[in-house]
């Protein structure tokens, strides 16, 4: 019985990511466009270019191969298997132990790796740029991230998540300016890996600014569906991640009743608005940089990740 | 008594080797030995395979062969049979490779009788077990792999790769022939359980680490001896490529371990570890640059092998840390990383040499710029190689992952060590490996991106063929292997557990294989976890599932159309991203400090007709500031000493004259 | 002593360190004066702490000395001198902020391998404050090596002396009467160095050290 619950939690956190991911897409390009002062489009408005989409014919280059084809599939597979893995309302769930924080840093690898394939796939100019790009920032944000794994794991003692927001609810954490760099190297690899400005413009038109929209391209119909839907996922699983770390109050424990998983779900809602509105804010506040910015802006990050494990390492052993 | 057979079978090679010189010549003189190769390989395999699953104790042998005083001694252990594995599985998929791959070598006379005699010495060197045996069989495995590169030696290149190979194998050589006399100590006592059951004092220890590193180091391509190795691995043919890179490197760190963890024996000095961790963390780092720097597919992947020894390096080094502070748990993790890493990259390796061997004979081409859209005509080596290039890449639920991640928990558990150095060089090192690792990927997806995809790039690459089922054959083996190991790699490491109790006071991981869907669970009171058969389910069923789903219920119609690239698709495929330009923001972020990468773009002013140009300046830090000064120094010492060539016959008897005297007074102001 | 207190002082120590590798990040004139006021902030509060948890009342004037004069007076200074001189917009070229910033990281490092073997003996606040502080003395030099510009260079300088005023606040505080001659000691450099950087640009219309050099070879020649 307890088993099937288990099973039962663990498919509902699926379906719930995947069906916040477009809303939480939709609620940031609200905010931000209320932010210029525009009216924007309707918060649902993801959902229906999902659902247009998928209803699309697929046009294919003549020069994609079957790679092209399958690369949506497999990118959404693992993007939606990384983020199934992130606590969001629930800790310590039933496949919880799966795959820890690295695993799920590599599994956003693999989902980077076939989109940069995909991108080279076709042949033109633009795919390349982007694949070529996307690789340039992905080799400065991973081992960032990694860095930032390292504080977590140094603190809390694994690299597994759910033990690991446990672990930041309890006392023994104290106020640490290792956790500060952590959290801020986290943001910044967010904001990099997300294609957010200032690293990318999700919302760009200007071909040579593109970085991962460059890399898309080519992708139409129910392909572009799946990758549009694998970016609102991306989204959300930094979100979470950042509030399953950051900010794991009102999380249930696992084998709480319905009524705390409810609970939990409708403060872990309100932990993805807060990000949104953060996001939306930072977004209209900056300007987009030059991509030759970026790697500086990421070594910072990855040096903030390294500086944060190094003064963990040495305040441990004190 | 499997040891004899497993002797004899090495000694049936070399017979198959003295056969082929006179096969060679005959149409079906490769099929024959490359056929003999795969079976004694698969014997070989098979034995060393039971003898580590069964966990027999090691046997020994000895034969009145070599010196006379000290005879020839053999011994099965748990460590030499895991490297019989990884030699011999090597040895069997690229002899199944060369069965159809063989029938295009132009000079087949030049590699049929040295492959076999390659293996043979491989195989004995790992079952040696005297110092004399041991370096009578790594000299074999050098000259016969030397023979082997210089197999084209028509291309000045080739020539000049296997002209510094012999260099360093023989350099390698002298300092793993000191290091043997330092362990055996003036008593000579040249068998390893002589050498094993007496003690070393310290200092001359500490030499024998830097010797093992020179001499193993060298072979296995650790920075900065690592110059011959890109070089010479890329100019043999590619089955002999795939033997030298994916498993002669493992025979290096075979001896390595041998000298270092079993001979030297217990007391470890926690500097040690230092040193080969800083070295192994530079290693992965630069070698993993270099490889990005390449446009040549063949070097690109021997440049990468020096990245994953970096690698295998970091987890020893680990190791030996965890050792010299009495955590034995821990140097099990770390040394469990290592050998995983070992295994996985004999795999990959060896697959994707295998890979661009299928390559090189559907096109006859080896730089990338001149390749692209191969997906299109060869799609089963495309699949082959993209699950190799997935693998290198630590990308889950492939064997690469596993192994980084079991060096990054080892890593994770090293706050513990006591020493100041250690702390800090740790997380650096973690920092270099997490670079490196994410490098590789950006590695893979221009060798595998640029060649099999997009459009080709040249004739050749647009009638290229599929290559035969021998070698599909061999290259699915491989893949298929990486994908068991990525899955099950509980089992792997429960495999892994009688090697790393032998070198390391019986402490090992705990067994893997009970615990629930076969997670991986290094520590227990760590917690991490990893489970790779769950995470390939959960993708297999939401990817197809997705594509279930959509294919069911929205649309699966299709339109084949010209590629819309903004609306300006441009026909000619030179307007693509070539291996250069894909590489050029990582070579601005990271070469221009590594290799004070520089570009110049030569712009003729408007209405001039020449074209513009485009250069890129690299420097190999390396060559420029290690090799090249040590090349002069030579190149000025020996033309001082020419003049000798010219002197009189009375010169050269008093020169010889002189030298006896000052011998003799130097034996009497000695006494 | 692994309680609150230790963690606050922790993480104040720990911010000027990050504080000071802003300033290596930051190429833009006036920002990096803004970042430079930020580093006294975090210099001010603490000391300010370090005076809380030893119970050293001079320690709050020394905090009072450092908010009025470096985390107010001597940027609003700066920003003037920046803005007169004309220079508020000027980026600085610096080539490779990730080599910079790996440096840093590297001084970091060894900060704290020099110190804390060397402080076995005192106790787990002084030790890491000393650490940090020999950290932010070291970046600050660092930052003083690697700009052109006059303006960073007297940052620089400013930030290693705050990392000065941080050892000794950790180390049990220094006297009263040599916090208050360093502080106008500081100040008088800085209007000794704003008289010097208007009469360098008179001379070279440039506040680029790089200028000055090339002067210098070409009287050599």
């Amino acid at each position: 019985m307890a088993l099937i619950v288990g099973y039962l939690v663990q498919g509902c956190q699926m379906l719930l990511i995947l069906l916040l991911a477009p809303l939480l897409t939709g609620w940031v390009r609200t905010l931000k466009a209320r932010l210029l002062r525009r009216r924007g489009p309707s918060v649902l408005q993801p959902y229906r270019d999902l659902f247009k989409l998928l209803r699309k014919e697929v046009v294919l280059a003549d020069s994609a191969s079957w790679l092209f084809r399958v690369a949506p599939y497999l990118i959404f597979a693992a993007l939606w298997v990384a983020a199934a893995l992130v606590p969001t309302f629930a800790g310590g769930l039933l496949f919880s132990w799966t795959a820890d924080l690295i695993a799920i840093v590599a599994l956003l690898g693999t989902a980077r790796f076939f989109l940069a394939l995909a991108g080279l796939d076709v042949g033109t100019s633009f795919g390349g740029i982007g694949s070529s790009r996307e690789m340039m920032i992905a080799s400065l944000a991973e081992p960032a991230m990694l860095m930032m794994v390292f504080t977590l794991s140094l603190l809390a003692g694994t690299t597994e998540l759910s033990s690991v927001a446990r672990f930041m609810l309890t006392a023994d954490v104290g106020l640490r300016v290792s956790l500060a760099l952590a959290l801020l190297a986290l943001v910044m690899v967010a904001i990099a890996e997300n294609a957010r400005i200032p690293v990318d413009n999700p919302a760009t038109h200007l071909e040579l600014t593109m970085v991962h929209e460059a890399m898309v391209l080519e992708y139409s119909g129910r392909h572009l569906a799946l990758i549009e839907l694998s970016a609102s996922l991306k989204l959300l699983l930094y979100l979470s991640l950042l509030g399953c770390i950051f900010a794991p109050w009102g999380m249930a424990t696992a084998g709480a009743g319905p009524a705390a998983y409810l609970g939990g779900a409708v403060i872990y809602v309100a932990k993805l608005a807060f990000g949104g509105v953060l996001l939306a804010l930072f977004e209209t506040s900056i300007a987009k940089m030059r991509v030759f910015r970026v790697d500086q802006f990421l070594g910072a990050a990855l040096m903030l990740g390294l500086l944060g494990a190094l003064l963990l390492f040495v305040s441990r052993s004190l | 008594m499997s040891l004899p057979l497993l002797l004899g079978l090495p000694m049936l090679l070399l017979a198959v080797g003295a056969y082929a010189i006179a096969a060679a010549r005959r149409p079906d003189g490769g099929r024959q030995v490359y056929g003999i190769a795969l079976f004694v390989c698969i014997v070989l395999l098979a034995l060393a395979l039971g003898h580590l699953l069964a966990g027999r104790a090691p046997t020994t042998l000895t034969l009145p062969l070599g010196l006379p005083w000290l005879g020839a001694h053999f011994r099965l252990d748990a460590l030499a049979a895991f490297f019989l594995i990884v030699v011999n599985l090597g040895g069997a998929v690229a002899s199944l490779f060369a069965l159809g791959y063989g029938q295009h070598e132009r000079a087949p006379e030049r590699v049929l009788p040295f492959f076999p005699a390659f293996l043979a010495g491989m195989n004995l060197v790992l079952l040696a077990d005297d110092a004399f045996t041991f370096l009578v069989a790594w000299e074999f495995m050098s000259l016969s792999s030397w023979a082997l590169v210089m197999a084209h030696h028509q291309d000045p290149a080739n020539a000049r790769a296997g002209y510094l190979y012999l260099v360093m194998a023989c350099f390698g050589t002298l300092a793993l022939l000191l290091a043997f006399g330092l362990l055996a100590g003036p008593d000579g006592g040249y068998d390893f359980a002589t050498i094993r059951a007496g003690t070393t004092s310290p200092g001359f220890a500490a030499l024998v680490l830097m010797l093992a590193l020179l001499g193993a180091g060298s072979k296995a391509g650790l920075v900065p001896l690592h110059v011959w190795l890109p070089l010479a691995h890329p100019a043999a043919p590619s089955h002999v490529s795939a033997l030298m890179s994916g498993v002669m490197t493992k025979v290096a760190i075979y001896g390595f371990i041998r000298i270092v963890f079993d001979l030297l024996g217990e007391p470890v000095v926690w500097w040690w570890g230092g040193v080969v961790l800083a070295l192994g963390g530079i290693t992965a780092m630069l070698g993993v640059l270099y490889a990005l720097m390449q446009h040549d597919l063949k070097r690109l992947l021997a440049y990468h092998t020096v990245e994953n020894i970096g690698i295998i390096f970091i987890g020893l080094g680990l190791a030996l840390a965890f050792q010299a502070n009495q955590m034995y748990a821990s140097a099990a993790l770390a040394l469990t990383a290592a050998l995983f890493h070992v295994l996985n990259h004999s795999l990959f390796k060896s697959l994707l040499f295998l890979g661009t061997g299928a390559v090189l004979t559907a096109t006859g081409e080896r730089d990338m710029e001149k390749l692209g859209g191969l997906i299109h005509p060869m799609p089963w080596t495309a699949l082959a190689f993209l699950i190799g290039a997935a693998a290198i890449s630590a990308l889950p639920p492939l064997n690469g992952f596993v192994s980084e991640w079991l060096t990054f928990q080892a890593i994770l558990i090293s706050p513990e060590l006591p020493q100041w150095l250690l702390k800090f060089l740790v997380p650096a090192v973690g920092a270099l490996l997490a670079l490196s690792a994410a490098l590789a990927a950006a590695c893979f997806v221009k060798a595998f991106g640029i060649t099999f995809l997009g459009r080709p790039r040249s004739p050749a690459a647009a009638t290229a063929r599929e290559t035969d089922r021998y070698s599909l054959t061999a290259m699915f083996v491989l893949a298929g292997l990486c994908l068991l190991a990525g899955i099950l790699p509980g089992l792997v490491v429960d495999g892994l557990a009688p090697v790393v109790g032998l070198l390391n006071g019986s402490a090992r991981l705990i067994p893997q294989h009970h615990q629930p869907w076969l997670t991986l669970v290094p520590v227990v009171d760590v917690k991490s976890t990893y489970n790779g058969l769950l995470v390939m389910l959960f993708m297999a069923l939401s990817g197809f599932g997705a594509a279930w789903l959509i294919h069911r219920l929205a649309s699966d119609k299709v339109r084949h159309s010209p590629a819309w690239d903004c609306g300006f698709p441009e026909a000619n495929p030179a307007f693509q991203y070539t291996a250069g330009s894909f590489a050029q923001p990582i070579r601005r972020v990271f070469g221009s400090i590594v290799f004070q990468a520089r570009e110049r773009v030569t712009m003729p002013p408007p209405g001039d007709s020449r074209p513009a140009r485009f250069k890129v300046e690299l420097h190999d830090p390396v060559w420029e500031r290690g090799y090249a000064p040590i090349a002069d120094a030579v190149v000025a010492l020996s033309s001082r000493f020419n003049y000798l060539q010219y002197l009189t016959i009375r010169r050269y008897l008093s020169l010889v004259f002189g030298a006896l005297v000052v011998l003799l007074l130097g034996m009497v102001l000695w006494r | 002593m692994h309680g609150l207190a230790f963690d606050i002082a922790h993480f104040l120590a720990g911010g000027m360190v990050v504080a000071s590798f802003l300033l290596l990040y930051q190429d833009r004139l006036s920002a990096l004066i803004n970042v430079f006021a930020l580093h006294s902030l975090v210099l001010v509060l603490a000391v300010g702490w370090q005076a809380h948890i030893q119970n050293a009342h001079h320690l709050y004037v020394t905090a009072g000395i450092a908010l009025i004069f470096k985390a107010i007076i001597i940027p609003t200074a700066l920003h003037r001198i920046v803005r007169r001189l004309g220079i508020h917009r000027t980026l600085e070229v610096v080539s490779g902020v990730g080599r910079d910033m790996l440096a840093g990281t590297g001084l970091v490092a060894l900060a704290i391998l020099v110190m804390l073997p060397v402080t076995a003996k005192a106790d787990a606040l002084a030790r890491e404050d000393l650490a940090f502080a020999l950290a932010v003395v070291l970046l600050g030099l660092l930052l003083m090596v690697i700009r052109h510009n006059a303006v960073s260079l007297v940052i620089g300088f400013m930030s290693l002396e705050n990392g000065l005023v941080l050892a000794a606040a950790g180390a049990r505080g220094m006297p009263l009467a040599v916090e208050i001659s360093i502080a106008f000691s500081v100040l008088i450099a800085l209007i000794v160095i704003g008289v010097f950087l208007f009469r360098i640009r008179e001379r070279f219309d440039s506040v680029d050290m790089q200028a000055m050099d090339t002067f210098r070879e070409g009287r050599r020649r």
